[in-house]
């Protein structure tokens, strides 16, 4: 993969989740993929086995979630908000047997109800080729707000 | 309702017409301006949040030297252990000229030092450091008046610290009351103590504090807010769980608190198993509750195993024991707008076992504003809160499901609202029981003659 091709992957998986299409951002997550918020409060790169996260998604849980994000009984987001991502910062931090790590930083603002909240922060990815498309391996979402205030809540993919 | 918000205080009016029974039709009403009115919340921050006791950290939250900072009852305060291993609570106030002292969330320390005039004082409070002290009369620093000022009541239960703003307090264990048995149910499942697991997850809702009181307890919400919940555990347990009626009971346990103890339709780490964590699992979670019949009896020990529990201790303190075990805590900044705090508890002999690892799922299913059913809360909440906007239009909430003003109200069945009832007559023997003597607001003392929560018996019939 090339830089341009990772910075234009960054850019789509943005634009798929700011335009709600959930199932096929989800296709872009390799087999056995890890989605991953830690607490703020906490040591980011701790284990999500042994320490308390905000999301912690292995490929099961991240495939309930989109459907969940699916329904309009998901009553945090339904009717959904509406959200604009600003993907930037991007580099290309190395690559290891057949991962890429990758790092971007990222704002991204949600409205809903009039209410416009603001998440920011840095987005860690390890990313594989098998085939020739891009798949992320692991996603890990390091926010810097320091809480969830006056947010309330993670109901999306930030 | 008359609109007060032009006064300070509430009059004694507003607080008693406030909470509404119907003797006729058993009718149990909330006035909602009680989730907007600024002169209630300025009632309640004196007289529920200066009077009741109110819950600060767990004890193993910290080792020695180890300190946090944390608001509660809109106060700062510095939670820590001292050097000799003693669990302190200070107002986070440096007693020389006012500035906090300390603004780091949390880190070890032997000793405090204020940014402004640089008095220092070690983590007994003790004042070690008054800036040329020489220039200050003789016996300036003696006798402890220039030590870190402690909160005026401390004291804990079962490892749950809580402070209390009003020296006269009655004591915890006789505020907390039969909330206490249910507190061992919850800390007796450890073999080994219970542990605070990772760090506290930190939220907020646009929403009255009460409203959070209430949901917290609120059994019956679980089908039409939660279902994409209820799909996640049907789908993991392989569509072992049923949904339906839960068998169980709702109490009102006085003083404000309640709780509702009912059959557990999820798996449980401690000890109710569900296929999808495999037959290993199995074997462990049948010895756990072999283990809790030989310690506590069959009966006892399938409460503890097979049923969830959604405590409160008034104010605002939760302890839910259901497909995790979560302490929350939400403290109110304005009428509109409350602070939330979560953490996740867990037993000592779950650290580096594949349980805790169950344990930490179930909880990030349901639990925390990342889950499949905390931002539904939130939204339900904020909800609420917008359209009380419309409160002198659309008065009342109804909180009638399974009143019978003839009954004493104080148990009930799963989904019954009971438990929002309980509050509600705790929040207004605290707003009645004492008060300011100004527009008609005046104090009033029980028939002890003392002051502190009254038991049940002193509700608005």
């Amino acid at each position: 993969m090339t830089r341009t091709d990772i910075e234009d992957f960054l850019i789509k998986e943005a634009e798929l989740l700011d335009d709600w299409r959930l199932p096929e951002w989800r296709q872009l997550f390799a087999p056995g993929c890890r989605y991953l918020v830690p607490n703020m409060a906490g040591d980011p790169y701790a284990p999500p086995e042994s320490t308390l996260f905000l999301i912690a998604d292995d490929e099961h849980h991240l495939t309930e979630r989109v459907k969940r994000l699916g329904k309009k009984t998901a009553h945090a987001e339904y009717p959904h908000s509406v959200t604009q991502r600003l993907v930037s910062n991007v580099r290309v931090l190395g690559h290891e047997q057949d991962v890429t790590r990758v790092q971007s930083s990222f704002v991204t603002f949600r409205t809903s109800q009039g209410v416009t909240d603001t998440y920011f922060g840095r987005h860690e990815y390890l990313l594989v080729c098998p085939d020739g498309d891009i798949l992320i391996k692991e996603k890990r979402t390091i926010l810097k707000m320091g809480a969830l205030r006056p947010h309330g809540r993670l109901s999306i993919i930030v | 309702m008359t609109n007060s918000t032009s006064a300070l205080w509430p009059c004694i009016e507003e607080i008693e017409s406030s909470v509404r029974v119907d003797p006729q039709t058993s009718r149990f009403s909330v006035a909602r301006s009680n989730y907007t009115d600024p002169a209630i919340f300025n009632a309640e921050m004196a007289d529920i949040f200066s009077k009741c006791w109110l819950y600060v950290g767990h004890d193993s939250e910290l080792q020695n030297d180890h300190f946090i900072t944390r608001k509660v009852g809109g106060r700062g305060v510095i939670y820590l252990r001292d050097r000799n291993g003693m669990v302190r609570c200070f107002l986070n106030v440096c007693p020389h000229r006012g500035a906090q002292l300390c603004r780091q969330r949390e880190g070890k320390a032997l000793n405090f030092s204020c940014l402004y005039h640089g008095w220092g004082f070690d983590n007994t409070g003790r004042a070690i450091h008054v800036a040329e002290l020489e220039t200050y009369p003789a016996g300036f620093n003696e006798g402890g008046r220039n030590d870190m000022v402690p909160v005026p009541r401390f004291e804990s239960y079962r490892g749950f610290w809580f402070l209390n703003y009003d020296r006269d307090a009655v004591s915890l264990a006789e505020y907390l009351g039969p909330a206490c048995d249910y507190i061992d149910v919850i800390v007796d499942q450890a073999e080994q103590g219970m542990h605070i697991v990772g760090s506290v997850q930190e939220y907020s809702a646009r929403a009255n504090w009460k409203l959070l009181a209430e949901n917290s307890t609120d059994i019956l919400h679980v089908e039409a807010l939660h279902p994409t919940y209820l799909d996640l555990v049907s789908t993991n347990s392989g569509g072992q769980m049923k949904r339906g009626k839960m068998e169980g009971k709702a109490l009102d346990l006085g003083n404000g608190h309640a709780v509702v103890e009912r059959r557990a339709t999820y798996g449980r780490p401690i000890a109710q198993w569900i296929s999808l964590w495999g037959d290993e699992a199995k074997v462990e979670i049948d010895a756990i509750y072999d283990r809790l019949v030989r310690q506590f009896g069959e009966e006892r020990a399938h409460r503890m195993a097979h049923c969830a529990r959604n405590l409160l201790i008034f104010p605002n303190l939760v302890i839910n024991d259901i497909m995790s075990l979560t302490v929350r805590v939400f403290q109110p900044t304005a009428a509109d707008y409350m602070e939330v705090s979560v953490w996740s508890l867990a037993p000592r002999e779950e650290i580096g076992k594949p349980a805790l690892a169950r344990r930490l799922t179930n909880f990030l299913e349901f639990l925390g504003p990342g889950g499949f059913a905390t931002p539904d809360d939130i939204e339900a909440l904020e909800s609420c809160q917008r359209a009380a906007a419309a409160c002198a239009e659309a008065p009342w909430n109804d909180l009638s499901k399974g009143f019978d003003a003839k009954s004493d109200d104080s148990i009930g069945d799963t989904k019954d609202e009971l438990p929002q009832r309980a509050f509600w007559r705790g929040w207004q023997a605290c707003l009645l029981q004492t008060g300011k003597s100004d527009n008609g607001y005046h104090r009033r003392v029980d028939t002890n003659g003392h002051r502190g929560l009254p038991d049940q018996g002193s509700r608005t019939a």
